[in-house]
């Protein structure tokens, strides 16, 4: 019985219909969920918030796992895109009589978010490890303090009333975009080259990988991911600021992607959906919610003292669980696997040969 | 004395006070990189610690200063030795990154706890005395020059010790090499827990005269001057320790000059761009060597 069942999976798993008819489902529970309310307005703030998490996530992934280096400016590619984006549907495009121009806007922030992520690419060709890193957070830093200076773009106060144009078809439609791209690029030639340069980059040189060429791609890609994220996330929460994109935001998405596990774009989701809910979770009035539906013997005496101190403690439980992620679980949930799904087919046996040395070929 | 040489002395006055409290912290970074070639991003916030050790034994215990600054070092150095053992000694064979995303969380852990426990800004009660002098000017008050003669007192206690002491001796050569210099009886983890206590007493001290000099302190204050005092160690070649002291100077001075001339908000800017810049064209600062990668 157990083995039919296995057979069954697996040969579900091998067949070429799966993957479309799985985002068919999907897009078609997006358009569903809003229009004829299944889920309360919260949870679709919440499946909104996983999915942008999830785009963050797994372009990170791109730079600090796949290619081994630490970048810390995340945060700084979305601010990028979340002001281009809201600037552009704020004062240029007519997105109130149009709002099918909104992805247009979108991809804007992406694109600007790219070019940004010139400015990191451009060193790394010759400084790598911790000094990159320090020039990642001094790319975050800079683009705040410019947003901070420019008065037009309203400085430090931010920018107030943007319109909510991020839907969950879109959050939906641009997770989807984003793992794809990932997952292709990662298994493409240039790919191969972001693991190699993970490995040594000089012997990676040696046996002509572009390695300029390579990082430069990866780079922009990373970047450009974070753009569309910070553009989704600023026309969701309605008001940026610079302060919105501060190191804690990229400190958010580093817990996300150590804890789903480094090199592996399975991993980023799980990670990603999985931090984004326990967040909400210790949320006091999620919580509070939660502990009225229990029985009211089991916490009674503790409920409102959780509640109330709750918001506070939250921020302190989140940097504990990324150091204790690195101390105790340094490969995350699934740090270099890969769920079967995302492989290429040409690819699959040699993985599965990889993980498995004592398999016969 | 005319009205320019008046304005610029007072800017200096100021730039020596910033760049003596940069220069505090910063010889904490500069030691623990020499050391361990591992960047303690937390190590601004435990001078943020320090600052509300320095509120706590002010406000609740009634200190005068100098028990004051005793308490504040030791309790800031037991910080800096417990980050060290529960966290950092386990991931030395770890792969770096690791040990820097510990230090981001330890240093986000550090600043959310305390605000967990004091969630409102604090004022320190006045522990001195100021007085003001007024040369032919410049004004100079009591407090900067106990700021900049303490810190210039410890920075030359500190070159001592690590130049002329046994343990000074034994964190040199462990920056050294570290295969064979335990081969040599030299206790590594102790020097090394050492060198966290040092670094992070520093620390403490310089979140004393922080909070004495801006006398409202809250559990984000770590961050920027923290940063600063990075930028300081980068800028004098982190890994060396004269070079933390001279950097920080040459921070502190861009800094006020800055302030002087642009608005204030500028100064993060510069200060950043600097960094940016710096790193590209001498990663390896101005007292640095340049290190080259062997195949």
């Amino acid at each position: 019985m157990n083995i039919a069942l296995k057979y069954c999976w697996n040969e579900l798993l091998e067949q070429a219909w799966l993957v479309p008819v799985l985002l068919l489902i999907g897009f078609g529970l997006a358009f569903a969920i809003p229009e004829y309310n299944w889920l309360n307005k919260y949870i679709q703030l919440v499946l909104m918030y996983i999915g942008i998490n999830i785009i963050l996530t797994v372009s990170l992934n791109l730079v600090n796992g796949y290619m081994g280096e630490f970048s810390l400016a995340h945060a700084g590619f979305m601010a990028v895109g979340a002001y281009t984006a809201a600037l552009l549907t704020m004062k240029v495009l007519p997105v109130a009589a149009y709002p099918v121009l909104f992805p247009l806007a979108v991809l804007a922030g992406g694109m600007v978010a790219a070019v940004m992520g010139l400015i990191v690419a451009v060193p790394s060709f010759k400084i790598r490890g911790d000094y990159l890193a320090i020039i990642t957070l001094a790319f975050l830093m800079i683009v705040k303090s410019v947003i901070e200076n420019i008065d037009y773009i309203g400085g430090p106060r931010g920018i107030p009333g943007i319109k909510r144009l991020t839907t969950l078809p879109w959050v939906f439609f641009w997770t989807v975009a984003t793992v794809w791209m990932i997952r292709n690029f990662v298994y493409s030639k240039y790919g191969r080259g972001v693991l190699s340069i993970r490995e040594d980059e000089i012997a990676s040189d040696l046996m002509s990988v572009n390695t300029k060429r390579v990082k430069f791609l990866a780079f922009m890609l990373s970047s450009f991911c974070a753009g569309v994220a910070g553009a989704l996330f600023a026309h969701l929460l309605q008001f940026i600021s610079p302060r919105v994109f501060d190191i804690i935001k990229t400190t958010d998405v580093l817990i996300m992607v150590y804890l789903g596990g480094i090199a592996s774009i399975g991993g980023s989701i799980l990670g990603a959906t999985a931090y984004t809910a326990l967040m909400e979770l210790l949320r006091p009035s999620t919580m509070a919610a939660l502990l009225d539906w229990l029985p009211e013997f089991v916490f009674n005496p503790l409920n409102q003292y959780i509640i109330q101190n709750l918001g506070v403690w939250r921020m302190v439980i989140m940097p504990l669980l990324l150091v204790l992620v690195m101390l105790y679980w340094p490969r995350g949930i699934m740090g270099q696997r890969e769920f079967r799904g995302f492989i290429p087919r040409r690819d699959r046996v040699a993985h599965r040969r990889l993980n498995d040395p004592g398999e016969k070929p | 004395m005319s009205e320019g040489i008046v304005y610029w002395l007072q800017q200096i006055l100021n730039a020596l006070q910033l760049g003596s409290i940069y220069a505090l912290i910063a010889l904490g970074y500069t030691m623990v990189y020499g050391i361990l070639t591992m960047i303690n991003f937390a190590h601004g916030d435990v001078f943020m610690v320090g600052a509300f050790f320095c509120f706590l034994a002010a406000t609740y215990l009634g200190l005068p200063f100098a028990p004051t600054l005793l308490l504040t070092m030791i309790g800031a150095a037991l910080v800096g030795v417990l980050l060290e053992r529960l966290a950092y000694k386990p991931l030395r064979n770890a792969p770096r990154v690791s040990a820097i995303i510990t230090a981001l969380g330890l240093g986000l852990f550090l600043e959310n706890f305390t605000l967990a426990l004091a969630p409102y800004p604090k004022h320190i009660p006045p522990l001195l005395e100021n007085v003001s002098w007024d040369l032919g000017g410049v004004s100079l008050s009591s407090l900067q020059v106990i700021i900049i003669f303490l810190s210039l007192g410890l920075m030359f206690l500190l070159d001592y010790v690590v130049h002329r002491t046994p343990v000074g001796m034994a964190m040199r050569a462990i920056s050294w090499d570290k295969t064979f210099v335990p081969l040599m009886g030299v206790p590594v983890d102790l020097i090394i827990s050492v060198t966290f206590a040092i670094g992070a007493g520093l620390a403490g001290a310089a979140g004393t005269m922080y909070a004495l000099a801006y006398p409202v302190i809250d559990p984000y204050m770590g961050i920027m001057v923290g940063w600063k005092a990075f930028i300081s160690a980068v800028i004098g070649g982190i890994g060396n320790i004269r070079g933390a002291m001279i950097g920080a100077f040459i921070l502190g001075g861009v800094e006020i000059m800055v302030t002087a001339f642009f608005p204030s908000t500028y100064r993060d800017f510069v200060a950043f761009t600097l960094l940016l810049l710096l790193i590209v064209v001498r990663p390896y600062g101005i007292l640095g060597k340049p290190r080259t990668q062997k195949v």
